[in-house]
């Protein structure tokens, strides 16, 4: 990169590049991940989401690669348009919702802590309209959930972002091991009753890979 | 994993070249991925949509045509379709007295036609939806997501084409296709998992002499393990579990329906397990389908579904259909 950082009042920014740059990144992770997701999936659900998520975030990757996004939000909302179209499952409209709030909510060509905070509780709310899910149910709401918690404290406390979106991926992962013990209550796993109980969630598991992407998007110089 | 496919990311795009090229009653939008009738859309006909994952054909590509399905949206392989693929078939096959959606419970599938059906009503196509959740197998409680939609499907989807060919408007189908589901239970038995192409490996594991008792469709376990017993026995279970759930009385439309990996002579020995479990209630069997109609890739294992029947739904049960995979009195 040849431009350097737009300065903001709290000294950094999310900008069209790095938008883009964490679709990039999720995508290498889920790339990364993906037979971990659909072993996950195989023990409660239907051995699917590794596939479908791997098949969505490169299809998001391409979209946003071959764009001139003008604002933050344009790449999200891009991918998340994408992710809709190219995943299926219940991943698909609520992942593709969540990065369409998100998007919505960063209409400015930069934006900083507070902006972003607020972009991802616009996901988090998403996901939760769609999906009826409520934290416990062992979804991924149990993982954004407290990676919101964890990036808003951050944010309130003055933190930048990269601090913020790392307190964030460590919250997410927390939450992403507590879906271990919980019996499923919404999606397939829940057909299975207390035998869900002993598997860690594969939707928790890859909101946990979404921000961690985050974090390392945002702590790259 | 030993599967007859080319390769196991083109297992879906190339069995609808297969379907296409076997029934010139169907076109296959293969960009858009949704198999319909040939002819376009009956002016003035309710038009019917269903879909979901693939992996359990004949349902949902083979029961489009004559007095059935106007299109059907494949997902991948027990992934439920996208809403773009839903819109383009919903407005393809509108004639103009809008379009029922048939739709089985699960989470996925009710979200991605549920956000299709609000981008159809943006373009002024009415839609109505009807959710199949016959399957007994799974509380119906505020602790899952429901129950889910199995077997009934193809009740559904018949009884409810037979009534939009003869004219009914959308509120009177949908309504029809509601009372099918109401009427209609089920409950499976899986002998073996299934692999889906993808994943390369078997979605449980099920020993020698176990089965799965209240299997889904997908791969995914069901609600508790069990010994195998005899035929006698293990239909004995799953009517039990209807019969506890929806008290069967008069006369009944019976499907015994093998989950892809389960020999038709088999399933005969389940079909007269049912009749003689059903006689002893003194419930009598009027109408039947025997066979492989809602499958599960190549698992083993069979789905009982019953369905109370009234004349209504006899006369329309037996109305003409023709479809690759049900076909009569036309």
């Amino acid at each position: 990169m040849t431009t350097s950082p737009v300065p903001t009042m709290n000294g950094d920014s999310v900008d069209t590049d790095r938008a883009r740059t964490w679709v990039q990144a999720i995508a290498a992770a889920v790339d990364q991940h993906k037979d971990h997701l659909t072993q996950l999936d195989s023990a409660i659900g239907d051995a699917d989401h590794g596939t479908n998520m791997h098949r969505g975030f490169s299809a998001a990757t391409t979209a946003v690669a071959a764009m001139e996004p003008d604002t933050v939000g344009a790449a999200l909302i891009t991918a998340g348009t994408t992710l809709i179209s190219t995943v299926g499952g219940a991943s698909g409209p609520l992942y593709g919702g969540a990065f369409r709030a998100i998007g919505k909510a960063l209409d400015t060509p930069t934006a900083g802590t507070q902006q972003l905070a607020a972009a991802l509780a616009a996901g988090l709310a998403s996901i939760q309209k769609l999906g009826a899910a409520a934290p416990g149910d062992k979804t991924m709401i149990d993982a954004y959930a407290p990676a919101l918690a964890a990036f808003q404290q951050q944010a309130g406390a003055g933190a930048d972002l990269a601090a913020a979106a790392t307190a964030a991926a460590d919250a997410a992962e927390v939450g992403m091991r507590s879906t271990t013990p919980m019996q499923a209550r919404k999606g397939r796993a829940s057909y299975l009753g207390a035998r869900s109980i002993g598997h860690q969630d594969p939707g928790a598991t890859s909101t946990a890979l979404v921000f961690r992407a985050l974090a390392e998007t945002l702590g790259a110089r | 994993m030993k599967k007859l496919i080319n390769s196991p990311d083109e297992v879906l795009a190339d069995s609808l070249v297969g379907v296409a090229a076997a029934h010139p009653s169907l076109t296959v939008n293969s960009s858009d991925r949704y198999i319909a009738r040939a002819g376009g859309p009956t002016p003035g006909k309710v038009g019917l949509v269903s879909g979901g994952g693939s992996g359990h054909e004949p349902l949902h590509g083979g029961f489009v045509g004559y007095g059935m399905l106007d299109a059907a949206c494949p997902g991948e392989v027990f992934t439920s379709p996208v809403p773009d693929q839903i819109l383009a078939a919903t407005r393809a096959v509108d004639g103009g007295a809008g379009v029922l959606h048939i739709v089985k419970n699960y989470t996925g599938d009710v979200l991605n036609f549920q956000m299709a059906a609000e981008l159809a009503a943006d373009d002024g196509v009415r839609v109505e939806g009807v959710v199949v959740n016959d399957d007994v197998a799974v509380e119906n409680s505020t602790w899952t997501a429901g129950r889910r939609g199995t077997g009934a499907t193809v009740f559904v989807e018949k009884i409810a084409g037979a009534a939009a060919e003869l004219g009914a408007d959308l509120g009177t189908t949908a309504a029809l296709g509601q009372a099918v589901n109401d009427r209609s239970r089920s409950f499976g038995v899986a002998l073996t998992p299934c692999t889906v192409p993808a994943s390369g490996k078997p979605g449980f594991e099920l020993g020698e002499d176990e089965v799965e008792l209240g299997v889904g469709i997908h791969g995914e376990p069901g609600r508790a393990r069990g010994r195998l017993a005899s035929a006698r026995e293990l239909v004995g279970v799953a009517l039990d579990a209807i019969h506890a759930d929806m008290p069967l009385s008069g006369e009944v439309l019976v499907m015994v329906n093998g989950l892809g990996g389960t020999p038709l002579i088999e399933l005969y020995v389940v079909y007269a397990a049912v009749a003689e479990w059903l006689a002893g209630h003194r419930v009598w069997i009027t109408r039947n389908l025997v066979g492989n109609y809602v499958t599960s890739l190549e698992m083993a294992g069979c789905t009982i579904t019953v369905c109370r029947l009234t004349p209504q739904l006899t006369h329309l049960w037996d109305a003409p259909v023709v479809t690759p995979a049900l076909r009569w009195g036309r």
